[in-house]
């Protein structure tokens, strides 16, 4: 006959509010199998946990009903007492009489009745638990990083200085991602380049980290501690144990294609590094813009390469790599502005988005950092727009949480290399960081315009002879109430964050879900920001959402500390309340394989039946239901242990 | 002005009341005053509007009339807010107050007393045809619903002529209604008349339930609208911008007369543009008549300028220098074109106006899509 103890919480006034608990106490006290049942303020805190290892003790009890709030909160806290206490955790029931009872019904005499049901359920079930031996599994020891912008390679960085192996693997011919286009970063005015470059020489540097360049993941198979990754290394067409940077490849090359890091603006090389500081330094050749791969003439780099480094036989290569975590940092795109045609961006020569014009203020893009437009004039006058795509039903609803601040530093820099008249078009300025108001304030001394109201239009057709050959803006400045025509030379749009294009493949790859909003989506927004529903699998950086570097950085630190979470051990407990498969009973259907959302179970055509891999599996029960044949029990909700429960519920 | 104003939340709830709880929506982002066409002709500002009514302050009746609900600031609005919706709102707390403006009273009366807004014989709604067209009967396919304005008004009875011509060429089944419908009741909407305004409607519901009518053809996309959108019936509505578009397509009507390389322009008209999203079927119909040439506007599809004509703007009179009629048409002599064609009686007659107060009656002429259709088939012998 089993000894049940019952512990009862108040959970201060949450659930001793509405259910009477010493009442219920009493009725637990009396049912058959329990030798006591105790109320307690507050079970979950240490005097409340040291009652219950003293009860098991001294009463000799060797099962624990605590009725309390939802397992989800403290099922892991009391689990802890029940090992210290020398049982077995799996000898432990939670009822939840919180979240399912006192939250959710007003009505005392209704809630008590129900906490009874509940308890006396659980004891049913109590008597027929077993003990269950959790399995423990040997964790692999590295992490691969997806993606490798500046939450990646701080990530990387953190993990490798930890001594964990990391893979860093990005899809770009270099690592640096967004932030080496910028030029100036807010609200410091550090130079991006500057701050970022050392960075990614020591992630080249650091033994710990492999690099992998112009690589993308392609498959992922496994569990929390132990996934196998494919990683496919497209081909390059250039050996990079042979070359060696010199990039009189580059020098010569005929071929020319758009840049991709600078916006566009310029042409670059068919074989190209993608600027002046990247890392690997190793050129890349482009197939699309190659003359060679388009025509089957050239191959002058070959000729010209004293290494023999350029092969153009080269092929895509895939590498299995096994790790222990996941970190995706795979961040963002900037919204595409043509379709919003009432600001002309992409009729207007002179209408940029906002990574354009970085590229104009970096010293190593297309006008060398001078503020020289399209048609080739310097501005004598600029309108920067806020929230073009954000904020906004049409388009997206959220804000971009970045582009008021890079706007003021846009317009910082205007008027350090101009003499032009900057004009900010804005809702609301959103400056909430350290040293962010401050920068505001500076800006305004600075002698930039601040209109609020958001642009309605750009338009080319000048009313009055001032406006000839001049962009104009229309909008109203709210806070005089007039209708402004505002003409000036260039227009530059703030265009909203967006999720990257692949993130749905990229979702599908690792099993994580997206948000409405494409990004992908966290555990908890306030106390879990960082893992995904996937074990094992953690977020960093602008692919969670929209934000700027210094909550990037800090978001990859944390990452990198989640990841150790699973790393830094050398096995991990797997959950035991998993389904397993009598094989003798197994008739082959395969009807679990099919409904498992886990892709737990799998057929062993050699014996012809199938096999759970416990790590996987989550304990749902769908197979367990689905089987036509019984011949899979779910530990810990075995039939018989379920049909207790019920039976106890409907007792009363 | 020197002293301080008090919240009147009276106010903003009796406009919430009325139709216009997206007053709370509303960020006060000014894009609405941006891109509002009489933001740069007059004082009317619709945000301010907005935020008068917000808190009830004072002034939010000296511009209530001036909307010409074309709907750009509701497709612009960044955060979704029924602006117009909050203009009928407003307007319907006043003149059920008794403040409807001089100017509107006449069509609003015609309206109540006579089931159109121009003083018609409601009895000689058909006598346009002059006894030569088919009237609709319970089993015809489609009923030509004529807008009170094709029916009455002088310049545009040549549209219900051109459409009836098109429709029989066509080999269309189709009737007028009884002259027992009235107007669509959709300018009653707009200037705050609910209560006319649901008058018109049960009565023609009725008449159209009765009559099994399926599918409706109109001229206007007033009409157009309200029966689509405020009608809640089954029935199929259909532009005849559509109608011809579908008929030339499938070769049932032919245009043939070659224009000899007339130059013509399209005016979106806000109802079937912007309100209707209908912005293809005109210029597809329009290319096909042989010998045109095409041109667009500076402003077109989603960007159209309105004509001013909706929201009561057909009968308000506005001075010299703050009618958008005459910067349409300038517009449209920008690009050089003869003709100006259009879909929507309210904008022929804006249109026709203003061509003949700028003095440009000699340089271009207003049409219809359906005139020029009707115009370019060949004679029957």
């Amino acid at each position: 006959m089993s000894r049940i103890g019952v512990f009862v919480c108040d959970c201060g006034l949450n659930i001793a509010r509405t259910v009477r608990v010493g009442e219920v106490v009493e009725f637990a006290a009396a049912l058959p199998g329990v030798v006591m049942a105790e109320e307690y303020k507050f079970m979950c805190s240490t005097p409340g946990q040291e009652l219950i290892q003293e009860s098991i003790e001294r009463h000799n009890l060797d099962r624990v009903i605590v009725a309390a709030c939802s397992p989800l909160m403290h099922e892991k806290t009391f689990r802890k007492v029940m090992e210290k206490a020398g049982l077995n955790q799996y000898l432990l029931t939670i009822v939840n009489i919180r979240e399912q009872c006192s939250w959710v019904i007003e009505d005392k005499d209704k809630a008590t009745a129900k906490a009874k049901a509940l308890i006396n359920g659980a004891v049913h079930r109590s008597r027929l638990l077993t003990s269950l031996d959790s399995r423990m599994i040997d964790v692999q020891p590295g992490v691969l990083v997806v993606g490798g912008g500046i939450a990646g390679i701080q990530t990387s960085l953190e993990l490798a200085a930890m001594g964990t192996k990391v893979y860093l693997v990005e899809k770009s011919p270099t690592i640096g991602g967004h932030m080496a286009q910028f030029d100036k970063t807010f609200p410091t005015l550090d130079c991006s380049a500057c701050i970022l470059t050392p960075k990614m020489d020591a992630v080249l540097q650091n033994p710990n980290i492999e690099l992998m360049t112009f690589s993308e993941v392609t498959e992922v198979k496994g569990f929390v501690g132990n996934f196998d990754v494919t990683v496919r290394q497209k081909a390059r067409y250039v050996d990079h144990d042979k070359c060696t940077g010199c990039l009189s490849c580059v020098e010569k090359c005929p071929g020319r294609g758009p840049s991709e890091f600078d916006e566009g603006l310029e042409r670059r090389k068919a074989i190209y590094i993608p600027f002046p500081q990247a890392v690997p330094q190793k050129p890349v050749i482009d197939r699309d813009s190659c003359i060679y791969f388009k025509k089957g003439k050239c191959r002058l780099c070959e000729k010209i390469c004293e290494q023999g480094a350029i092969d153009f036989e080269q092929e895509d290569t895939d590498r299995e790599i096994t790790v222990g975590a996941i970190i995706l940092a795979t961040g963002y795109d900037l919204m595409d502005t043509s379709p919003l045609v009432q600001y002309g961006y992409g009729t207007y020569q002179n209408v940029y988005q906002a990574l354009e014009v970085e590229r104009l203020f970096n010293a190593t893009g297309p006008t060398e950092g001078n503020v020289v437009m399209r048609d080739g004039r310097e501005p004598e006058s600029i309108a920067i727009l806020h929230c073009i795509g954000s904020r906004d039903k049409n388009y997206h609803e959220y804000c971009s949480r970045v582009c008021c601040m890079y706007a003021l530093k846009f317009a910082h820099l205007f008027k350090e290399k101009t003499s032009a008249d900057v004009y900010q078009l804005y809702i609301d300025m959103r400056c909430f960081g350290k040293g962010y108001e401050e920068f505001y304030n500076r800006v305004l001394e600075e002698g930039v315009k601040f209109i609020r109201g958001k642009a309605a239009r750009v338009t080319d057709r000048a009313t009055t002879p001032d406006e000839e050959g001049k962009l104009i803006v229309e909008a109203e400045d709210t806070l005089s109430s007039q209708f402004l025509r505002l003409p000036v030379d260039m227009v530059v749009l703030a265009p909203a964050m967006e999720a990257r294009a692949d993130a749905g493949e990229v979702s599908r790859l690792f099993n994580v879900s997206l948000d409405k909003n494409k990004f992908f989506i966290e555990r908890h927004p306030k106390l879990d920001p960082l893992s995904t529903m996937t074990e094992g699998v953690f977020l960093a950086g602008t692919c969670q959402g929209p934000k700027d570097i210094p909550d990037t950085v800090a978001q990859a630190m944390g990452a990198a500390a989640e990841a150790l979470t699973i790393v830094g051990k050398e096995q991990l407990e797997l959950e035991a309340a998993t389904a397993f498969v009598n094989p003798s009973e197994c008739c082959g259907c395969h009807n679990c394989v099919r409904v498992c959302p886990y892709s737990a179970p799998s057929f062993n055509s050699e014996k012809g039946v199938s096999e759970i891999n416990e790590a996987l599996c989550k304990g749902c029960g769908l197979c367990g239901a689905t089987c036509p044949t019984g011949a899979i029990t779910m530990r810990h909700f075995t039939n018989d242990q379920v049909m207790g429960e019920l039976e106890g519920l409907m007792e009363l | 002005m020197a002293s301080p104003v008090t919240p009147y939340l009276e106010i903003s709830q009796a406009i919430e009341d009325a139709g216009g709880e997206a007053l709370r929506k509303c960020y006060q982002c000014g894009t609405c005053t941006g891109v509002c066409p009489w933001s740069s002709l007059s004082d009317f500002n619709i945000r301010k509007f907005i935020r008068q009514g917000q808190f009830g302050f004072d002034g939010i009746e000296e511009f209530m009339w001036d909307c010409s609900t074309c709907n750009y600031c509701v497709s612009m609005c960044p955060r979704g807010v029924e602006i117009i919706d909050i203009v009928r709102a407003v307007r319907r707390v006043y003149s059920e107050g008794g403040q409807l403006p001089e100017s509107l009273r006449a069509f609003v009366g015609s309206l109540s007393a006579r089931g159109n807004p121009w003083s018609g014989d409601p009895d000689k709604r058909n006598d346009w045809c002059r006894g030569t067209c088919p009237e609709y009967a319970a089993g015809t396919e489609y009923l030509y619903f004529t807008c009170c304005t094709v029916c009455y008004d002088p310049r545009n009875v040549h549209v219900a002529r051109a459409t009836a011509g098109l429709l029989d060429r066509a080999g269309i089944d189709w009737g007028l209604p009884s002259t027992n419908v009235n107007c669509c009741g959709e300018s009653a909407a707009k200037v705050g008349n609910a209560d006319l305004f649901e008058r018109l409607k049960n009565n023609n519901i009725e008449i159209f339930e009765s009559n099994n009518v399926k599918n409706i053809i109109v001229n206007s996309p007033h009409c157009y609208y309200t029966f689509t959108k405020e009608y809640g019936g089954e029935y199929k509505i259909i532009h005849t911008t559509e109608l011809l578009a579908d008929l030339i397509r499938e070769g049932k009507l032919i245009p043939t007369k070659d224009l000899g390389g007339t130059r013509v322009t399209y005016h979106d008209p806000c109802y079937l543009g912007r309100h209707s999203g209908i912005y293809d079927a005109p210029r597809d119909v329009l290319r096909s008549i042989p010998g045109i040439d095409f041109v667009e506007m500076d402003r077109i599809r989603e960007q159209a300028m309105c004509c001013g004509g909706g929201g009561g703007g057909l009968w308000t009179e506005r001075n010299k220098g703050e009618r958008l009629s005459d910067l349409r048409v300038e517009e449209a002599l920008e690009t050089g074109a003869t003709i100006l064609a259009t879909a929507c009686p309210y904008c022929i007659s804006m249109l026709e106006d203003s061509v003949k107060t700028l003095g440009a009656s000699e340089k271009i002429m207003v049409k219809d899509v359906t005139e020029l259709v009707f115009e370019s088939l060949e004679s029957l012998v």
